[in-house]
Formats: structure tokens, sequence, C-alpha cells
């Protein structure tokens, strides 16, 4: 009798249906990421290299295409719908922020894989940007051992691979705990990453931990303000969560005591946006960027510019447009205040700074706060014109790390402004790629930079916000100062004697710059297409 | 479709640059040539362009005419339209024209190092000066052709790069010359162009957010039946954003200080680029669209505009006479002159606009001859410095009287272009603001000193030691200036084909900012006098 109770009591648990093909992009990746760790294990020394860059490559273009066969199948659009149980949204914003994260790292592993700019004369064997060995010295007996053996630090492309799939789930993330995990499974792989700089070990492992540290607190609040929510909302969905805010939900009673309640709403959701604008950099949550920037191996520093501003920008569109619409009275003020200040700051604070990388990361601070006003939109042009100018952004910063690389003296690269005096004269072709990025992202007309201001600004503007486009404008006018000292420095300045040399890239190097200046071109000339795209991907599922 | 000659004239000296940039660097002296030759022949065909563009315009046609309009970027209503109206035409001419002098007047200006063994320096920089050149005519031909806020605004703020790089870059190699002072000064320009641009940004986005559409024509067209209204806070808002920008560029006291610097450390060639030309752009667009698309405001804000450039007319002539270096008085003239192109536009007058459009002109072509003379002076004895020179007309003739006649230009002689315009100005001004008038016709006898001393003093008086040296011009020399006083006598004596082609232009506008002549209340004299000398320009 008893026994039969229960069975009716409790409904018979089925498996979950699962939309396979819907998540194959994100599939795809892991996939890649875990084959990798296989080929780590059992893939002898001397093939490693080529093998673990043919599975990265090849699981991101399985995942780029899987992406866009989903968007040309409709699911952008019309087919757009939850997947997995409502945990993944396969949506406009989730495929256009995903198409773009592929390929942003697919141009990341072609840096990762450059072996050709460290001098092969003190290592005995081509090496990379990154340490063969945790205590092996660059030029020591140690690394030339390490390096002649064949150890190379080929599990960063595992572990980019991981970064990938958790900034490809990060956006479409429709439930807080998928948002969450998605964040904590693409931020643990990056902290490893930026430890392991060939060069400058201590400031690499010191930006390592700072990251470590400033972003395990960052989770933390996230996770609180998660179960925050939960409390007021009785859901993580995002979707339920908004019916609940907006008063049309039904609540469940064993949470009626806590749910409605608007101080664990309030509380909990300025808890996430901490999570969230920390991993965009917005002030004041930015203190970790120019120390991690700076520490980081330069492709990896690339990278993460890029492609976590995309997914972590994607997550909290879709946190904001999705879940909390109905409070925007209450986040839009603040978000107001968090976008001047980070305008400001950025571009006051970069007008000091003497290291390109720190240079590059405070201009990125800057960029947060640009695409921060076209967020406090709040409608469906403020939508697409962020995720254009996610787009057009990261592409530039890929190309300008890149050049990065090149510039190098003896201790590897000479990243001191003062070393980049006259560079124009050097190697003119290189100064003028590096300019060409530098007005990108001064905003120049005919410049990918300008048509991404010029959407988000518009957006902003139409939404109301014209003190914000005034504020946006005028830090624009600071921002081009420092980037045009950059410019004067190296095609106005006579070269030093000691100066640095550019080395000459691979070809893996050379196509990521090339594709980093096509990109800011035609996003600059012609950018009718890709405005269309974003537009018609700005509609998020609920 | 008809052919869009707009387009090509402002995509020939756009192909010319790239052409010009991807030369293989030059070798020996042929080759050094023909990397100067190939750019001069882009901006001769340009010149027939622009010709052709004047040729083809019908003075009482449509308002806008040669048009052309295609879709850019939908997505923000945005069009690549083009179409001119008189002054568009006439300022493409004088653009046209221009241009090719200065790459006469320059041709040695970014000459490769030589060694020793008369190896040449291997690099692209010669031809990067002219590429740069011709790339600054490209954008600035567009900019006077566009005719959506847009398109314009993306040419005024591209065309700062090739001129940046153009100061920046290439120095006079004169005594006082010094790579600081003029990466200073280029970088001056950009960030004071840069700010008035971005602010300018903010307009054109509020202009947006307002009317949905960056065409001239309909917003113009909504404005006048009435089927669009700014509210008049939007309207000043807008239209200070607006002009904020054209007064850097043009420039208007006191957004003045970075044409001094930038002009003192270019070449002579560049400087007048920058004057006559550039600057143009931003006088250009103060009518365009300014006046067109704010005119309540544009009758608010006046007064004050009209202050501000009479302060400049004083200002600029005064710190002319005292200037110690030749360009950098030059470019005070050209202040002061700013201002009187200004005070003509703003007096809302039609005799007061059409002498500003004439002025453009006049000032271009007369600030052209004065300063390439001077240029060619100061590249014989390799300083910019008054000081340094003197008797100069003993031992170099022709140099001194072409100086003098384009500095006589420079203070409005009768018979000289500069006269006619200065004198519209004066006088559509004083029908309006008779006080301000009264105190802009002082800048004339400043001019004059300025000038007179300027020439008295390095021309004038016993050879100077140094100075024995100085040669006369050279028959390239002579090919720059010879047309370009011709062109003043031409424009001093017989201004009506240049008047015919902008005053309906003038009256349009006046028309539709629903503005009109002050009724003429003095005696019957005075105001046929005023009546005859619009009468000639009609």
């Amino acid at each position: 009798m008893t026994g039969m109770t229960l069975a009716a009591a409790i409904p018979p648990i089925s498996a979950p249906h699962i939309e396979y093909l819907q998540l194959s992009p994100m599939l795809a990746v892991f996939g890649a990421a875990l084959v990798g760790i296989l080929a780590e294990a059992f893939v002898p020394r001397r093939h490693r290299y080529t093998t673990q860059i043919g599975i990265a490559l090849a699981g991101l273009a399985a995942s780029f295409g899987l992406i866009l066969y989903l968007a040309v199948d409709g699911y952008a659009t019309n087919k757009a719908d939850l997947a997995a149980m409502g945990a993944v949204a396969v949506d406009g914003p989730s495929l256009f922020l995903q198409g773009v994260i592929t390929l942003v790292a697919v141009v990341a592993v072609l840096q990762f894989a450059e072996r050709r700019l460290e001098p092969r004369s003190g290592t005995g064997a081509a090496v990379d940007a990154f340490a063969p060995e945790a205590a092996a010295v660059p030029g020591s007996d140690a690394e030339r051992r390490a390096a002649t053996s064949g150890h190379a630090t080929t599990e960063i492309y595992p572990l980019t691979m991981f970064a990938v799939g958790g900034m490809l789930l990060f956006p479409a993330a429709s439930d807080l705990l998928t948002m969450f995990v998605a964040l904590e499974v693409f931020s643990l792989p990056l902290y490893l990453l930026c430890a392991l700089a060939r060069r400058r070990r201590l400031l690499s492992q010191e930006a390592a931990v700072k990251y470590f540290l400033l972003g395990a607190f960052s989770s933390a609040f996230f996770l609180f303000g998660l179960a925050l929510v939960y409390g007021y909302a009785g859901s993580v969905q995002l979707s339920r969560i908004a019916d609940v805010v907006e008063g049309k939900a039904t609540i469940t009673p064993a949470l009626a005591q806590t749910t409605g309640n608007d101080v664990l709403l309030l509380i909990g959701l300025a808890m996430l946006g901490v999570g969230l604008l920390f991993k965009v950099g917005a002030v004041p949550f930015h203190m970790w960027t120019p120390d991690v920037y700076q520490g980081a191996p330069t492709p990896v520093t690339g990278f993460m510019a890029s492609a976590t501003k995309v997914a972590a920008f994607g997550a909290m569109l879709r946190l904001l447009y999705v879940a909390f619409p109905g409070l925007s009275w209450d986040w839009r003020p603040v978000l107001w205040g968090v976008a001047i200040l980070t305008m400001v700051a950025g571009a006051i604070i970069a007008v000091t700074q003497t290291d390109v990388k720190r240079l590059l990361a405070y201009s990125s601070v800057a960029h947060a706060g640009f695409i921060l006003t076209g967020v406090i939109a709040l409608d469906r042009s403020g939508l697409g014109a962020v995720m254009f100018y996610l787009a057009a952004y990261s592409f530039v910063t890929l190309g300008a790390f890149a050049v990065v690389t090149l510039v190098r003296d003896a201790d590897g690269e000479a990243t001191h402004l003062s070393r980049w005096a006259g560079l124009g004269r050097r190697s003119p072709l290189l100064a003028a790629v590096f300019a060409l990025f530098l007005l990108a992202f001064a905003g120049i007309p005919l410049t990918s930079g300008f048509t991404g201001k010029f959407a988000v600004f518009q957006a902003a503007s139409g939404s109301g916000a014209t003190a914000l486009v005034i504020v946006g404008v005028l830090s624009s006018a600071v921002a081009a100062f420092f980037y045009i000292r950059v410019i004067v420095l190296m095609f106005f300045s006579d070269p030093r004697a000691d100066g640095p040399t550019v080395a000459v890239p691979s070809p893996l190097t050379g196509a990521a710059i090339g594709l980093g200046a096509v990109v800011t071109v035609v996003l600059g000339v012609a950018p009718e297409y890709f405005l269309h795209l974003a537009n018609q991907a700005s509609l998020f599922v609920r | 479709m008809s052919f869009p000659i707009l387009t090509v004239a402002a995509a020939l000296p756009a192909v010319g640059a790239v052409l010009t940039a991807a030369l293989p660097p030059a070798t020996n002296t042929r080759s050094r040539d023909r990397n100067k030759v190939v750019p001069l022949l882009f901006s001769l065909g340009t010149l027939v362009l622009a010709c052709v563009v004047a040729a083809r315009y019908q003075p009482h046609g449509a308002r806008y005419q040669m048009t052309e309009n295609h879709s850019w970027i939908p997505q923000f209503g945005i069009n690549y339209s083009l179409g001119v109206d008189g002054l568009g035409v006439v300022l493409i001419l004088l653009t046209g024209v221009l241009v090719p002098f200065v790459m006469l007047a320059s041709w040695h200006d970014a000459d490769p190092v030589v060694d020793d063994s008369g190896t040449f320096e291997r690099n692209r920089r010669t031809q990067g000066f002219f590429a740069l050149i011709l790339a600054v005519e490209a954008m600035v031909v567009i900019a006077f052709e566009a005719t959506d806020v847009f398109l314009f605004y993306v040419f005024f703020e591209a065309m700062l790069i090739p001129m940046y790089f153009l100061i920046g870059g290439f120095g006079d190699r004169t005594k006082g010359e010094d790579a600081r002072q003029r990466s200073y000064a280029a970088v001056k320009f950009l960030l004071y162009n840069l700010l008035g641009g971005l602010v300018m940004l903010a307009a054109v986005i509020g202009l947006y957010t307002i009317t949905h559409t960056f065409s001239l024509v309909s917003i113009t067209t909504a404005l006048q039946n009435g089927s669009l209204h700014f509210s008049s806070t939007a309207e000043n808002a807008l239209f200070l954003g607006f002009m904020f920008a054209f007064a850097v560029k043009a420039p208007l006291w006191p957004l003045h200080t970075w044409l001094p610097n930038a002009m003192g450390e270019a070449t002579p060639g560049v400087a007048v680029l920058i004057t006559a030309v550039v600057d143009k752009v931003g006088t250009f667009a103060m009518l365009r669209f300014c006046l067109q698309l704010f005119p309540q405001a544009s009758k608010t804000f006046a007064p004050a505009i009209l202050v501000l450039s009479v302060i400049g007319i004083l200002y600029g002539a005064l710190l002319a006479v005292g200037q110690k270096d030749i360009k950098r008085l030059v470019a005070y003239a050209s202040i002061s002159h700013f201002g009187f192109i200004i005070l003509g536009i703003f007096a809302l007058t039609s005799q007061g606009q059409s002498g500003a459009e004439l002025y453009m002109v006049n000032h271009g072509v007369s600030t052209a001859a004065w300063l390439l003379v001077a240029g060619f002076l100061m590249s014989r004895r390799g300083s910019r410095l008054i000081a340094d020179y003197g008797g100069v007309q003993k031992v170099a003739p022709i140099m001194a009287g072409t100086f003098l006649v384009g500095g006589l230009a420079i203070l409005s002689l009768p018979g000289l272009g500069p006269f006619v315009s200065e004198f519209l100005v004066l006088v559509g001004t004083f029908e309006r603001y008779p006080a301000l008038g009264i105190v802009a016709t002082a800048g004339i006898v400043l001019a004059a000193l300025y000038v007179l001393v300027l020439y008295q003093r390095t021309m004038t008086g016993p050879v100077k030691p140094g100075n024995e040296g100085v040669g006369d011009l050279k028959a390239r020399e002579l090919v720059v200036v010879a047309p370009l006083i011709a062109l003043l006598l031409v424009l001093g004596v017989y201004p009506k084909p240049i008047a015919d082609i902008v005053n309906p232009s003038v009256n349009q506008t006046l028309s539709q900012m629903g503005q009109s002549d002050p009724t003429p209340h003095l005696t019957s004299a005075h105001s046929n006098a005023a009546t005859t000398t619009t009468g000639g320009g009609q």
C-alpha cells in the first residue's frame, strides 16, 4: 500500500530532453577541449604542437560552421528558443556573439601558435610566448633542455578551448546557475593562461594571482546575488524572474515568505551586476585590467581583452534585457553613473600611461564605458549597436595586441612607449597598421571604431540619454589624445639607436594582423551588411 | 542614370593618391620626377573635372544640381548623396585651381635625401607627400558636394588625418625649424579639430534623434513646410554643436590658436592648403548646414558671432603687425580675413553673404599668391624670420614685384579680387549693424600696415648681408605665380562670372531662413549705390 502511494506521489523522473543540434556549437568546442586533453596524454611530445593546433582549429571551425548553419536555418529569428530544459537560449544575440567569439578564438589560437618571434639561438628549438616549464628561466640551460627535448606548454590549447566553450555558453545562458557555471568555466582557464608567460615570469604570475583573487571575489558576489534573487523570485530562470518582477507570476507557496521582497531583489541585482561589471572591466571594478593585461602573455591578453568582453557584455545584456527590464528605473541610473565614471576614468588615466599594454588596458576600460552607453538604451537598437560594437572592437583589439608581440628587443617585447619612438621610420607598414588600429580605437570616421561608437551613441541618444552621449564624446576627445600621442611617437620622433626591432612573423601572426586590419576597414567603410545582421539578431528569446 | 560627375571629381584625386603612394620609390632623378609628375597630372585632371562641373551648373536651375543618391548605411538612414549649389561649385573650382599650384610650388619640399655617392634614400616620403595632398583634395571636394549631414561629417573628420601627417611629417627645412615644434603643431591642429568634430558628432546624433534622417534636403524641406519643428532649446544646442566645429576649422576667434602653429611649422605649400582650401570647409559648412538647418538659432546667435568675428578681424590684424616670422604673419592675417568671411555670413544680408562667398575664393587665391612667393623667398635664404631679409628687390625684382601684388591683394587694393568681396561684406554688415561695420573697417587699415611693413622690411632698403645671393623667380615658380596674379586681376575687374554662380544660392539660403535685407532707410543716393553694387553681380 505505502509503496504504491509513494510511487504515485513521486512523478517518474524522465531523462531531460536535450536539443543536441542547438547546443552543438558549444559541444564541438568542449569536445575539442576533451580530445585535446587526451592528445596531451597520449600523443608523443614531438607531434603535440601540430596535433593540438589541428584539434583546436578543427573544433572552432566546426563550431563556427554549426553556428552559421543554425543561423541560416532560422534559429536566430523565428526558430529561436530555449534549449536544454530552458537553461540555454539559442537566439539571435547568442548566435551572433558566439560567432564573434569563435572567430576571435581562431585568431587567438593562431597567435598562440606563433613560434618564430623568439630567437632560436638561445633555446635550440622554436619556442612560443609560453613558459615550457615553470622553473625554466628564459635563456637558461634548463629551458634549453626543456625546449630541445620537446617540452612545451601545449596544454594551452585545451585550456583555451575550455575558456572558449564557457564564453560561448555565457551569453547564451538563460538561467542564473548556467550563467554562473559558464562564468567559472571560462574564467579558470584564463587565470592559468595568464600565469604562463615565458618572459617576465614574476609579472605574469603576479597578474594571474591578482586576476584569480579578484575574479574569485567577483564570482562570489555573483553567486551571492544569484542566491538572493532566487530568494526573491523562487527561480533562477531569467524569464521567470522577469515575470515575478513584473508581478505576473504565481508565487511558490514554499517561498512565499521571501518572494517579492524587494530588498533581496535590489541587493541581489546589485551583486550580480558587480560580478559582470568586474568581467567587462568597468570602473570601479577595473583595477585588475592594467596589471593583468600587462603581465599576461600578449597573445593571451589579446584573447582575453576581446573575447571576455564579448561574452561578459553578452551575459550582461541578457540579464538586464530579459530578467530585469521591469526594474530599469532602478538599474539604469546606476549604470549611468558607472558608464560615465568608466569613460572618464579610463580615458584620463590612460593619458599618463607609458607602457603600451597598460595603455591598451585603460583604453579597454574606456571602451567598456562606451559600450555601456549602448546597454543603457534598453531597446532593440541598443542591443544591435552593442553587438556590432563588440564585433568591431574585438578585431581591432586582437590586431593591436598582435602588433605589440612583434616589436621586440633582446628582452622580449619592448612595451615601454619610449621604445616605440620612430617605429614609423623603421617599419612604416607595421606602424601604419598599428596607426589604423589606434585611429579605430579613437573612433575616426571610415574605421570600424567610428561606426560602432556612432551606433551606441545613437542608440543612447534615442533613449534619451543625451548627457551620456555628451560625456562619451568628450571622453572620446581625451582618448583621442593618447592614441594620437602614440602615432606621433611612431612617426614624428627620431628612432633610438638601440631601439627595438620588428620581428618578422610567421604567416600565423601575419594573418591575425591582416584580418584585424581588413575587418577594421570593412566595418568602417561598408558596415551595412553587418549592421543589418546585428539588428536582425537583436531580439532575445525568453 | 546620368554620368556621376561629382563622384568622379572626388574619386579621381583619391585614385591618384593611392596610385602615387604605390609607385616604386625613387632611385634617381628621373624616377623622382616621375613620382611627382603623376600626382600633378591627377590634380590637373581634377581641375578639368571641376571646370566641367562649373560649366554644367545652371545658376538659376535647381537648388542642388548633378545630384547623386545611393543608400549607404540604411540602418541609420545614411545616404551617399551629393549635389552642388553655387557656392559648392565655386569652391570646388577653387580647390581644383589651387592644388596643382600648391604641388608645383612644393616641388622640392619633400625631395629624398641624396647622400655623397649620389644614392637616393630609398623610401616613399616624397611620393607620400604628394599622395597626402591628393587625399586631402579628394576629401575636401567630397565635403563640398555632400548633401547628407553624416557623409559630410565623415569627410570633415577624415581629412584631419592626411592634414595631420602633412603638417607633422614635412618640415620646411628653414632656420628655426624644429621637429618638436612641428609635431606639437600637428598635434595641436589635430586635437583642436578633433574636439570640434566630436562636439559636432554629438550634435549630428542629436539631429538624427529628432529628425530620423540625415538628408539636408528633406530636413530643410520639412522645416519650410512646417512638418518639422525644433524646440528652441534643441535648435540652439544643435546649432552650437555644429557651429563649434566649424568655428574651430574656419577659425573664429578665440578658437584660432592652432592656425599660427600649424601654418608656421608646415611647408608654405601645406600652409596654403590649410588656409586657402581646408579651412574653407568650415565657412562653407556654416552657410550650408548652420544657416539652413537651424535658421532660428542662427538669427539668435548672429550678434554674438558677429562680435567674435570683429574681434577676430582686429586681433588677427594686430598680431600680424607684430610678427617676426613671415609664415605666422600670414597666419594671423588669415585669421583676420576669416573674421571678414564669418562677418559676411552672419550679417544675414544678401550683399554680406555674396561678399563672404566671393571672399572665400579671393582669400584663397590671394593668400596662395602671397604665401607661395614668400615661400620661394624663404627657401632661398633658409629662414622664415623677417629680420633676416632686406633689400631683396634689388637682387630679385620679379620676386619682389609679385610679392607686392600678392600683398596688395591681401590688403584689398581696388582692382584686385579681394577688394570687391571685402567691400560687399562691409556694406552688407553696415546695412544691419552699422557699428560693427565701422569697427571692422579698421581691419583694412591694419591690413595695409602689416602688408606694407612686411614688404618694406624684406624687400626695400639696402641689401642685407646674406641676401646678395637670393636669385629671382625660376620658370617653375613663375608658372605658379603668374596665373594666380592674373586670376586676382580678373576677379578684381570682372567678378561677374563667379558672382553669377554664387548669388542665386545666396538668395535661396536667405529666403529659406525667412530673412530679407533691411529696407534702406538712408538717403536715396546711398541706397542706390548699394543696389548698384549688388546689381553688378546679378
